[in-house]
């Protein structure tokens, strides 16, 4: 099963995607593409691994952390599929990084290892952006870096847990205007999905909805306003945004 | 006015009263904010002189350029009169007595002029935290435990609170007066915080900014058994006892 949220006439729906990828509502009706909008999946805490693969931790000179590097995002950032994100004037680097997302199915505290697939509701494909011309060395990736409105593309929907047999093994890719920008497999994450849910459960509860963002393998490059960049974890789904300048979206706030 | 919010018949409630005496304080409060908590760390002129030598070392190299914000998660909010929880084998815990600013309209790039229209008022937060030794890298271990975040009894208008940039806040452990500051202490203002974040990140209605913990010494360490109160004046108290998790 595939799950998703969208805005309609004003109004929140939880709706499901069926094979052919058409949104059905709970009624049963099938909506057509362009007269709704994607909302974020889920809503809850965001966890973000960095440097969780090993080809991207040599990518940016560090070595493999030796426990799971996690930082936060604030629920500003997140949107849905089909969105567009926001460039600010005058930066040099403006990244994606494909991720596949873990979703909290139930309450998790002190979760063992062997225990923690039962908690994983299912999974999700995020859009890490980040803007490293703000990186500072204090709580590094700070939130101007990693929280920014706009910036984190999640979605389009949630595959059930049971519907993705094997999470360690998927494709992960980046396209940028249709050309393969990034490529690597969830094989090579340095924490698995068991590992990061035990891990943040021996610190916090965990609670349905929230997300774990796995991190992203190499393959970096700079995005400009007009992009289009589709990050795409196989098996799990392909989420679809366009880069837009910071002028285009000051307008849009307006109104 | 007060603001405070309260579980009624399993629901949630939020009250407004005149005087802070009509708050049924026998009873633990909610946290008297439901929306997202973003800290400002480093943000105390004490604080940020004793690490100026490390800001220069690595791995920070050379001192903040902006504000150092963190984000305390909802499984850490509790409110008046609950529980704080703490690990027995996770070395000392120290209360972080601060200001918290409530957010009253919706603040999305907002100028340090106007941030105050965007401000419905301030509450007591008791930022609870594990030692940090380096801020170098996000503190989720240090300050996102369930229970670390007491945020109450209240919030109290902005209107009646005439310069929330001068408030003394005293910190209690057992009814002892255990350490003093006071909000003209920060390095960034109320309203360069505001305008700082919302640059950004677009604050909702019910978000709450920590505006900035002191130095954590051993005057603020806090242990099972213990009872910890913070006071900020013409704000109120937020009083939490402390076991161990």
């Amino acid at each position: 099963m595939k799950r998703a949220k969208i805005l309609l006439n004003e109004e929140t729906l939880n709706v499901t995607v069926n094979d052919a990828g058409q949104v059905v509502t709970e009624q049963g009706a099938v909506l057509e593409e362009g007269t709704f909008t994607w909302l974020p999946p889920c809503e809850g805490k965001a966890f973000v691994l960095a440097i969780n693969y090993a080809d991207h931790a040599a990518e940016l000179s560090f070595n493999a952390p030796e426990e799971p590097l996690v930082f936060l995002k604030s629920s500003n950032t997140l949107i849905g599929h089909d969105q567009k994100t926001y460039q600010p004037d005058n930066i040099d680097y403006m990244h994606y990084e494909c991720e596949l997302v873990v979703v909290i199915g139930k309450e998790a505290k002190n979760v063992s290892l062997e225990d923690a697939m039962d908690y994983v509701g299912g999974y999700t494909v995020g859009n890490d952006y980040a803007i490293r011309d703000y990186l500072e060395n204090y709580y590094r990736p700070n939130l101007r870096v990693k929280s920014r409105d706009t910036c984190t593309p999640i979605g389009p929907y949630i595959i059930d847990a049971a519907d993705v047999p094997d999470p360690h093994n998927l494709m992960i890719r980046t396209y940028i205007n249709g050309e393969l920008k990034q490529e690597g497999s969830t094989k090579d994450l340095i924490f698995n999905v068991p590992y990061l849910v035990s891990y943040l459960s021996n610190i916090m509860t965990l609670t349905p909805g929230d997300m774990i963002f796995t991190g992203t393998p190499e393959g970096l490059a700079h995005v400009y306003p007009g992009d289009e960049v589709i990050v795409e974890v196989e098996g799990v789904g392909a989420l679809k945004n366009t880069i837009i300048s910071e002028t285009e979206y000051v307008n849009s706030l307006a109104g | 006015m007060y603001h405070y919010r309260i579980k009624k018949h399993g629901k949630v409630a939020s009250l407004q009263v005149e005087t802070a005496g009509e708050v049924p304080l026998e009873n633990a409060l909610l946290p008297a904010v439901n929306g997202a908590v973003i800290g400002v760390a480093l943000n105390d002129k004490t604080l940020y002189n004793s690490l100026e030598k490390q800001f220069n070392q690595k791995p920070h190299v050379s001192p903040p350029k902006t504000p150092v914000l963190h984000i305390k998660t909802d499984n850490t909010h509790i409110g008046y009169g609950d529980t704080i929880r703490i690990p027995t084998t996770m070395g000392a815990v120290f209360a972080g007595p601060s200001l918290g600013i409530v957010m009253g309209k919706k603040a999305c790039r907002v100028t340090q002029e106007n941030a105050h229209d965007y401000i419905q008022g301030y509450t007591i937060v008791n930022e609870v935290s594990l030692a940090e030794t380096s801020f170098y890298r996000p503190a989720v271990k240090a300050k996102c435990r369930d229970t670390f975040c007491p945020i109450g009894p209240w919030v109290i208008d902005a209107s009646d609170v005439d310069n929330a940039q001068d408030l003394k806040i005293s910190t209690y452990i057992n009814d002892e007066l255990c350490h003093e500051t006071n909000t003209d202490q920060m390095v960034h203002s109320i309203e360069k915080i505001v305008a700082y974040i919302s640059s950004f990140i677009t604050l909702e209605v019910g978000d709450m900014i920590i505006a900035g913990t002191p130095l954590r010494t051993e005057s603020l360490e806090i242990k099972a058994g213990d009872v910890v109160a913070v006071e900020i004046e013409k704000i109120g108290r937020l009083v939490n006892s402390v076991a161990a998790e």
